[in-house]
């Protein structure tokens, strides 16, 4: 405990030295998050400095071993990182599929040579990585995937669609899934990964209700694979074939992350917020929407605690393994309500699409963004599944 | 501090969840003290042997003769209190009343501890005047009188209050009814002359009384804290208490879950288990995150609690609401999923949904908390 009070006071001191002003702010859009990337520009300097400290520091992933780009934070260690990061409302230095997804798997199936260079790789935001999951027929019934890649012994020829690829036109590389046994459903798919610039890769972007493309059709026409990049760098994490069960590995991680789990208490609740924006333009909140807010914020508070838990008990193997899935659950159909009440207090301000005052819609667009948290990632409805088969053990689920 | 019990926590839980499971289960004690229609609605030696088990005094301090636990050990008791409807003092004697208690004199203490902590004694609380939670108004009025008070006026709905050897109660000796300040708590002796009480039965089998005090003669020593200043003391009260609540309607809302996905197991209908149709599958599924939420919030405020956080005011009425919504939600589920069955008296379900009714009333339902979370907040 003294260890830990000690360690809250310098990472207090330590955010105080290095996390520029400009970081301190919520994250009001899209283009205030720092992807990393061959092609990643930075907003300004204040971003470029944050990152470069948090890299110093390896608390772009704290979690991880030293050696792979991290920290070695134990879990309350973490914990204290979190909660003096939320205090201030210092912003993620760096976002992306690595550090949420890959990143996990590669830590839980990888080689030591996939760990050295792809995780150090994300923990310094120089590769940023896409998701090559979902295909035209197949969403939430994963495994019918069809997209097929031939062994031609030193490589695989790829061939087939993904689709709903976030930021695939703007990734280096893809996680994907690619069948390798036709025979085999379960046992037939292998978790491979390559670079986007590879010859037969092409992207093509879809616009969504929000008005932005952040994903994309991703086509692959005879794109050839090699079987591995190096002493001990295979092209495939696990075992070629058994790539379902690093992928279901990773579910569980992109559940996670979607969640919010870790949002913390601070910027959960609404209701004083709402209050205060309404005020702002000379109006009042309507007795009937108050009370809304206040079950909204009794419902966001609770899962702010929920966060914590659930974070505390994974971390030590406490948490019952699918319990990612209530998480987000939970976590989406909340988040989708948040934005509806936001929506609701803002009244026909909110509904401008590209005016200066609402800072070309954010408000519209942040709502619409958020109608896709119950479906990426694996829908609310499977969720539901899952927790029914996995946890309440129910027959036939 | 890590959200989950810790080790001690965890081995008190198991055998709180034992002992009570074993000695408090529904057949012993709710359907038992119903069926002979029980003047007090719980039963004495299980009290007794709650005190045997410790937990009678777990709040009171050591110096004081207890356990000096804190409420995150007396949540874990009243969890397995609720998942058994056990018709039991702890919640208003080992919670409310002892936590008033640590504001009183050591006359006080020592006059009212030992029994409690020995099992023979079981205390009530008096704060509400009319049927909703209103701690803001208080009427019922002390006026000084020569060395000591005279009490008068009505308390409404105060559980347990004629089986109880001493209540708790919240009068004004200054201001108008609706003044924050001028409220004095006194520990009233179950024999004071003037105090009369008119029992009820509840939805949920437990006995309340609506209590009377026409003149009641007490000194100056059965004063808890400070004259004029009771409010402080009334408040650290109904904070443990709500916290406690909450534990308690985990344990009702965990309970009727439980039993409810046993039930979908093992009903057939068209040639199947019902835990089969998704339509039930996905409505169990939204309970147990609900439910998971819910127990979460409630430990996190116990931790606030013990840690004399400031937040915890407003964490206690996050998790006294949001328990409230969800114990609400599980036992209207559990009726719903069992059919025809839940709504007979045989079946159990049935009595979860009665103690959900009474206990999220108690020290202000959903509609209560959800309000003061808004205040607290600044809306
Ligand atoms: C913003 C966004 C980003 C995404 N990013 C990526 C990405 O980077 N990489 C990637 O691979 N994929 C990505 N996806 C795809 C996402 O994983 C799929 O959309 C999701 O798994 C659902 O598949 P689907 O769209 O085919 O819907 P469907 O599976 O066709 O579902 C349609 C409806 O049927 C319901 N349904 C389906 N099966 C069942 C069942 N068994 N029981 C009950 N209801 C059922 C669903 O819940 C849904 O409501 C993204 C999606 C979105 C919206
Ligand atoms: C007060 C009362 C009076 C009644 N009076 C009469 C009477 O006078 N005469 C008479 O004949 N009957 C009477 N009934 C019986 C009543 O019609 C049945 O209780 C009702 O049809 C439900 O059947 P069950 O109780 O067997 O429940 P079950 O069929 O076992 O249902 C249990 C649960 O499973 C659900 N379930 C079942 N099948 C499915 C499915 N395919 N998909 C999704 N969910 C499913 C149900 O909705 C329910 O939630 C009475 C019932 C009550 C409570």
């Amino acid at each position: 405990m003294a260890d830990l009070e000690q360690f809250r006071t310098e990472t207090r001191a330590w955010l105080e030295a290095n996390c520029p002003p400009e970081m301190r702010e919520p994250v009001r859009g899209e283009d205030d998050i720092y992807w990393g990337g061959r092609r990643a520009t930075f907003k300004n300097d204040a971003q470029k400095a944050w990152l470069e400290a948090c890299i110093a520091k390896g608390y772009t992933v704290p979690m991880w071993p030293k050696e792979y780009g991290g920290a070695g934070l134990s879990a309350p260690e973490a914990k204290v990182l979190r909660e003096e990061m939320g205090r201030i409302n210092a912003r993620p230095p760096l976002s992306s599929f690595g550090i949420w997804m890959l990143g996990p798997a590669l830590l839980h199936f990888g080689t030591e040579g996939q760990k050295q260079r792809f995780l150090n790789e994300i923990a310094r935001g120089e590769i940023r990585w896409c998701q090559g999951y979902s295909e035209p027929g197949s969403g939430s019934d994963l495994v019918s995937l069809q997209t097929f890649g031939e062994d031609k012994g030193d490589h695989w020829v790829v061939n087939g669609q993904k689709i709903w690829t976030s930021y695939a036109d703007h990734a280096d590389w893809i996680f994907c899934l690619v069948r390798t046994d036709k025979e085999n459903k379960y046992g037939g798919i292998t978790f491979m990964l390559f670079d986007m610039a590879s010859e037969g890769v092409t992207t093509k972007p879809i616009k969504l209700i929000s008005g932005s493309s952040p994903f994309c059709e991703t086509f692959f026409d005879n794109v050839a694979v090699p079987k591995s990049y190096g002493d001990d760098v295979p092209a495939y994490v696990g075992t070629i074939n058994r790539g379902w069960d690093v992928a279901k590995y990773l579910l569980g991680h992109e559940r996670e992350m979607i969640s919010g789990a870790d949002g913390g208490e601070r910027q959960a609740a609404i209701g004083a917020a709402m209050k205060r924006h309404a005020a702002k333009t000379g109006d009042d909140i309507d007795p009937v929407l108050r009370a809304e807010l206040a079950m909204f914020d009794v419902d966001a508070l609770a899962y702010a605690a929920m966060g914590e838990k659930f974070l505390d008990e994974i971390k030590v193997g406490k948490a019952h393994p699918a319990q990612p899935n209530m998480m987000k659950y939970a976590g989406t159909e909340l988040n989708k309500r948040r934005h509806e009440l936001m929506m609701a207090v803002g009244g026909s301000r909110a509904l401008e699409w590209e005016s200066e005052a609402t800072e070309g819609g954010k408000p519209a667009k942040n709502w619409l963004r958020t109608k896709a948290n119950s479906i990426e990632g694996g829908t609310s409805e499977v969720m539901l599944n899952v927790i029914a088969k996995r946890i309440l053990d129910l027959p036939g689920a | 501090m890590p959200l989950y019990h810790n080790e001690d926590q965890a081995m008190l839980a198991d055998t709180a969840r034992g002992f009570i499971a074993e000695e408090g289960n529904i057949a012993k004690q709710l359907r038992h003290w119903r069926d002979r229609n029980c003047k007090d609605g719980f039963g004495h030696a299980l009290w007794k042997q709650m005190a045997e088990m410790g937990f009678t005094g777990m709040l009171v301090e050591e110096a004081d003769g207890g356990l000096g636990m804190g409420h995150v050990e007396a949540g874990i008791v009243l969890e397995e209190i609720g998942r058994n409807l056990t018709p039991s003092p702890f919640l208003t004697s080992s919670v409310l009343a002892a936590t008033a208690l640590k504001h009183g004199s050591a006359d006080l203490k020592g006059r009212y501890l030992p029994g409690l902590i020995a099992g023979d004694s079981v205390f009530a609380v008096a704060i509400d005047e009319t049927a909703k939670h209103r701690p803001e108004r208080i009427t019922t009025r002390a006026e000084k009188s020569g060395n000591g008070f005279k009490l008068s006026g009505a308390k409404s709905f105060v559980i347990q209050g004629a089986s109880a050897d001493m209540i708790v109660v919240a009068a004004r000796t200054s201001g108008a009814d609706d003044d924050a300040d001028g409220i004095t708590l006194f520990a009233v002796p179950k024999d004071a002359a003037g105090m009369s009480h008119d029992s009820v039965r509840l939805v949920d089998s437990s006995m309340a009384t609506h209590t009377r005090f026409d003149g009641v003669e007490l000194d100056g020593d059965a004063v808890i804290g400070e004259i004029d200043g009771g409010r402080a003391v009334l408040d650290a009260m109904l904070l443990a208490g709500r916290v406690g609540a909450a534990a308690e309607g985990v344990g009702v809302a965990r309970g009727a879950m439980d039993m409810t996905v046993d039930y979908l197991k093992q009903r057939k209908q068209f040639g199947k288990l019902i835990g089969e149709f998704q339509a039930l599958q996905h409505r169990a599924s939204h309970l147990y995150s609900e439910v998971e939420i819910a127990r979460a919030v409630t430990i996190k405020a116990q931790q606030l609690l013990d840690g004399g956080s400031t937040h915890a005011e407003l964490m206690a009425s996050v998790a006294k609401a949001k328990v409230a919504k969800t114990a609400r939600l599980a036992v209207q589920e559990g009726v719903q999923m069992h059919g025809g069955i839940g709504m007979t008296d045989e079946y159990d379900i049935g009595l979860y949904m009665k103690r959900d009714r009474a206990l999220a009333e108690f020290l202000g339902d959903a509609f209560y908390h959800a309000n003061r979370v808004a205040e607290l907040s600044g809306y």
